[in-house]
């Protein structure tokens, strides 16, 4: 696991099996994604543990994340399946916590599940 | 961590150089942690996202607003596009505070220190430093350009990554800074392929790609058609380089083909026809406004059609008698913004647009809510003027 925003936080998985471009697709005032062919459309991620593989598309996109938790619409954390800048450096700012998980944890985890995660902790992700 | 400092880098993390200095560096470094790098490297040019109201939002316009009193750019800067064109932003139905907001973040990077060039496309606009040389672009058009036309180095930057790199002068040293050889082939298997199948190439590379991909079969290209590709590209994925070759014979061979490329088309396309038509996404440069007057001799468009390009170009273009044109045609040339996250297209007055644009249709269709009928340029002029 690699942590990339420290953190600790409890809530709820909301987890996607699609890439999400943040910019665009995601209301900066509500946090519903619009992308009609997104697995998570009409779904809002407002004050969830957003698991999704990693951001695609618009440099952008990174305000899109800052911009989200200034109005509380923000995801309590994301949990991704690989890196990328966009992402990373949106949460960085924004102070969301972020980490990178290896296939098998991600496979095992899903919407529904109410975690812990602490990343200051040996074993940060706990199913509570 | 992974990534080591310098003394002089652990401090300006610390907050010891100051604020703006202290996230600046707080984002090298989870960009660094993101990407594995062991250190970082000077970089020489930084093109900066994050300019258009209409998709930074309140907050970023008061982000900007705040560190501009103190943060300036340590190497050449530029911008991309903004919301409108300030010469005829009258002509559109924008409100005040759309345009007062707007106004605030360009002077927040005027005051910055950036360059205020309002364009997608740098690679066309300025001259492109020597071979190799390490920048930070955060339009990914404009980085997938500048990683396989021109000779330069950058990873796909973020907003806030090309920012910090334009503000420390520096940017971690990782992925496609380096050496890079992709694991995919892509292969061009559609005939007689025009911008919009190029566009469609882009948008599929970027989904089978992870950071490069090896493509093959490509004739050759027009101007317009690498940018097409390039625009398609960054639109659906995190990959930003093209390497033109068959790759290692262990590379993954993937086809695009009839198949794959109708389906981008459904994916993308969901009118039959559009109420205006838009050119430019990534913005024209001159070379496309020249071939444009050409294909529009002796012809005028039946419906609204706007070209969207950067300032110098329009400027260039006056010069030469191509806007005179252009307007003669039924054209509004519109500078400093872009098709993209444009606020000037409603789905208050417009139900659907026709683009040869990929990167134009996704945000068309998913930010400002119309729908998208894509056709080819060639298309476009035989179809919607006379």
């Amino acid at each position: 696991m690699k942590i990339l925003v420290q953190g600790k936080v409890q809530g709820i998985i909301l987890k996607s099996q699609n890439p999400i471009n943040f910019l665009g697709t995601v209301d900066k005032k509500t946090g519903i994604i619009s992308d009609k062919k997104h697995d998570l459309y009409d779904k809002s991620i407002k004050n969830s543990i957003l698991v999704f593989p990693f951001g695609v598309g618009s440099s952008v996109g990174a305000y899109t994340i800052y911009s989200i938790k200034s109005n509380n619409t923000a995801p309590l954390a994301m949990i991704c399946q690989k890196a990328d800048l966009t992402v990373a450096t949106g949460c960085a700012l924004a102070n969301i916590p972020l980490v990178i998980v290896d296939d098998e944890k991600f496979t095992s985890l899903h919407t529904g599940q109410k975690i812990s995660l602490d990343t200051e902790s040996s074993n940060p992700i706990t199913l509570l | 961590m992974l990534l080591e400092l310098t003394k002089e880098e652990e401090s300006a993390l610390k907050g010891e150089q100051g604020e703006i200095m202290q996230m600046a560096y707080r984002i090298l470094v989870a960009t660094g942690e993101a990407t594995d790098a062991e250190k970082l490297i000077p970089i020489e040019w930084a093109h900066l996202s994050g300019v258009n109201y209409n998709t930074i939002g309140d907050a970023g316009e008061e982000f900007l607003s705040g560190i501009s009193k103190n943060a300036r750019v340590k190497v050449k800067t530029t911008l991309n596009p903004m919301g409108f064109d300030i010469d005829n932003v009258s002509n559109y139905n924008l409100d005040d505070n759309f345009i007062s907001k707007q106004l605030s973040i360009k002077n927040s990077y005027e005051a910055m220190g950036v360059t205020p060039s309002f364009s997608c496309i740098p690679y066309e606009i300025f001259d492109i430093p020597k071979e190799g040389t390490q920048v930070a672009f955060a339009e990914s058009n404009a980085a997938i350009h500048a990683n396989s036309y021109d000779n330069l180095k950058t990873n796909k930057e973020s907003a806030f990554s090309a920012l910090a790199s334009a503000i420390t002068g520096k940017s971690p040293y990782s992925s496609l800074r380096k050496e890079d050889s992709p694991n995919i082939t892509i292969r061009m298997k559609v005939k007689n392929p025009n911008e919009l199948t190029y566009g469609m190439l882009g948008f599929f590379a970027g989904k089978v790609g992870d950071t490069s991909v090896n493509i093959s079969g490509l004739a050759d290209m027009d101007k317009r058609q690498c940018k097409a590709m390039c625009g398609g590209m960054g639109t659906s994925g995190t990959c930003a380089k093209f390497l033109f070759g068959d790759g290692d014979s262990d590379c993954e061979k993937i086809d695009f083909d009839e198949k794959e490329m109708q389906n981008v088309h459904d994916e993308l396309n969901t009118a039959e026809k559009g109420d205006l038509i838009t050119l430019g996404s990534p913005q024209l440069g001159l070379e496309e406004m020249s071939d444009l007057v050409g294909k529009l001799k002796g012809r005028s468009f039946k419906k609204r059609c706007m070209i969207f390009c950067p300032r110098i170009v329009k400027e260039q273009a006056r010069k030469i008698g191509y806007t005179n044109e252009l307007e003669r045609a039924g054209c509004e040339i519109l500078s400093d913004c872009c098709t993209c996250l444009t606020p000037l297209i409603s789905k208050d007055d417009v139900d659907a647009v026709t683009t040869n644009s990929i990167k134009g249709a996704f945000y068309l269709k998913n930010s400002n809510g119309v729908n998208v009928n894509l056709k080819p340029l060639s298309q476009i002029v035989e179809d919607e003027t006379r």
